[in-house]
């Protein structure tokens, strides 16, 4: 009964869209212009790239596989403390010391998983943001371990044995090299067996767990990828500052990232990085503004969630689909 | 000589929620390719006994599939057995397209891409109009075309045993007729089936054997053609 199918189960091949190759030069337009002229601009967008990679990974846990999660910045922590105790505190070497940090946390991450990804929903929302409070709690109380409310400083940058990244511009590059290389890896692991199991969870736990997929266990491998992505943007924000303390890791960084990952497209590949992008520049392009700087702020964020309410990550393929559209009705 | 075990055989599965029980235990079973449907009214319990069997919810009881206790693997280990559902309101991934369906439901074969790519043929011949709309999305397609996915991504799956749930619920006539001749031909190459339908006239028709729910329990057992004899139950089911 078999006939030959030139349908194949692979996907159709990506192409870009001129909007899309429009949307990749004007990011590497602005990375040209902050390379050039450095100075702050080059901390903000530094930040922004930390974020990025935050949310890439947040966006694996809750973009594709659809759950929740209050408590990454928990990883964070561990992946900022972690690089501040055994670089600043024991002087193991960054190249060492951030894998070493990305299995303490990912390992963290599974005996914490295993047991709260049981829950579902609010529930397990609940679970994670309370994750996140207690790690926040121990940063400040454990005061041998963590320096507490004073914060732990003198954290070496970037480098490799006697080399280091001293100066930001050498730094940015670097953090824009990592965070190309997250989106990388997020996208194959995406389009693989494991990404479209994750997808599938997102769409119908009941029909995946028919189909043959081990609902548990990929919950909690794309909570472990989560927590990595997490630790290495922890990591990484302590060799670009040089100094962390709880606050970086506290509730802000929850809703800043959640700001993030929503105004530029959940679920989607470079939603979290655009996200991440407009979210750390606008303050600075209203500061002008003085006062009004968190309402105009506040207004642009409400704006673009109203008329863009699947991110902007989504714009180019609506754009694209009204051109086509368009084109189709003038046809004759 | 000794006869082989049936497909699928329940004993005494009974499920609850909370303090309801929704399922008392029940008996049934399934021959090698044969199509059992099961009759019953709204709330009898019919969803329940098949969410019971895949473990859905949690049930007490024993499944045995081709004589092997299988009542204490999870759901998806019952997926790489061979025991496969198609859940009522088709479960499809709505985001996704019918490309992306299908390939996800020969999940269990892993990274075989020649087998899948034969069940993808397969499903085609068997609903072309799939194979026209692959990269559209499963949200989009009308109420016959989802169900068509639906059955199809179960038949990537590779089933032993099939198991439905009210497939032409919401249907037009005609569709749902189509939908379930085509099943009825699956069953004649010899795939085991487990038919849950309101539509009974339709599945009396390919069905070998029915059993009727009613309140949690099995009121009846009765091959599919003697159910004009029992007034009561043409009644209620051939009218």
């Amino acid at each position: 009964m078999t006939l030959p199918s030139t349908i194949s189960t692979s996907a159709p091949r990506w192409r870009l869209t001129p909007i899309q190759i429009a949307g990749a030069l004007a990011g590497v337009a602005l990375l040209a212009i902050v390379f050039v002229n450095g100075g702050y601009f080059v901390t903000v967008i530094g930040f922004a790239a930390i974020y990025g990679i935050f949310c890439t990974g947040l966006n694996f846990f809750m973009g594709y596989t659809g759950q929740a999660s209050f408590g990454q910045n928990a990883f964070a922590a561990l992946g900022g403390y972690g690089t501040a105790i055994l670089c600043a505190g024991q002087g193991w070497q960054p190249i060492v010391a951030l894998p070493a940090t990305m299995v303490i946390s990912g390992l963290i991450a599974v005996v914490i998983g295993y047991p709260t990804l049981r829950l579902r929903g609010h529930y397990l929302a609940m679970a994670t943001f309370a994750l996140g409070l207690i790690t926040y709690e121990l940063s400040i109380e454990w005061i041998d371990l963590t320096q507490g409310y004073m914060g732990y400083a003198g954290i070496p940058p970037l480098g490799i044995g006697k080399y280091e990244l001293t100066g930001d511009r050498q730094q940015l590059v670097v953090l824009v090299i990592v965070l190309l290389l997250g989106v990388w890896i997020a996208n194959r692991l995406r389009n693989s067996r494991f990404g479209r199991a994750l997808r599938a969870i997102a769409g119908s736990e009941a029909a995946a767990n028919a189909l043959g997929i081990d609902i548990a266990r990929y919950k909690l491998a794309a909570f472990v990828v989560a927590a990595v992505y997490a630790s290495v943007a922890g990591s990484l924000f302590a060799h670009f500052i040089g100094f962390i303390s709880p606050e970086v890791f506290g509730l802000s960084m929850v809703t800043l990232s959640f700001t993030m990952l929503y105004l530029g497209g959940i679920g989607t590949i470079w939603g979290p990085i655009i996200g991440a992008v407009i979210v750390s520049m606008l303050p600075e392009a209203f500061r002008g503004l003085k006062e009004l700087q968190d309402i105009a702020y506040a207004a642009v964020l409400i704006l673009i969630l109203i008329f863009f309410p699947k991110g902007l990550a989504a714009l180019p393929g609506m754009l694209w689909r009204r051109r086509n559209e368009s084109k189709a009705e003038g046809a004759p | 000589m000794t006869l082989a075990p049936p497909l699928l055989e329940v004993r005494e599965l009974s499920a609850n929620y909370g303090r309801v029980m929704a399922l008392k235990p029940v008996s049934l079973t399934v021959a090698e390719g044969e199509l059992v449907t099961v009759l019953g009214p709204n709330g009898a319990g019919k969803t329940t006994m098949l969410r019971a069997i895949t473990r859905l919810v949690n049930a007490k009881g024993q499944v045995l599939f081709k004589g092997q206790d299988v009542s204490r693997l999870a759901t998806h280990e019952l997926a790489t057995r061979g025991i496969i559902m198609v859940q009522e309101g088709r479960g499809l991934f709505a985001q996704m397209s019918i490309r992306e369906n299908l390939v996800l439901g020969a999940y269990t074969l892993g990274n075989a891409g020649q087998e899948s790519e034969r069940r993808l043929a397969e499903v085609f011949t068997l609903f072309p109009r799939l194979k026209e709309r692959v990269d559209q999305i499963a949200g989009s397609l009308s109420g016959g075309e989802q169900q068509m996915l639906a059955v199809g991504r179960a038949l990537m799956a590779g089933p032993k045993l099939l198991m439905l749930d009210e497939p032409s619920l919401g249907l037009a006539p005609k569709v749902a007729a189509n939908i379930l001749e085509t099943l009825g031909e699956l069953n004649r190459r010899g795939l085991g089936i487990l038919l849950v339908e309101q539509k009974a006239p339709l599945a009396l028709k390919l069905a070998r054997r029915a059993y009727v729910i009613t309140l949690g329990r099995i009121a009846a057992e009765l091959q599919a053609n003697e159910i004009k004899s029992h007034h009561d139950l043409a009644k209620y089911y051939l009218h």
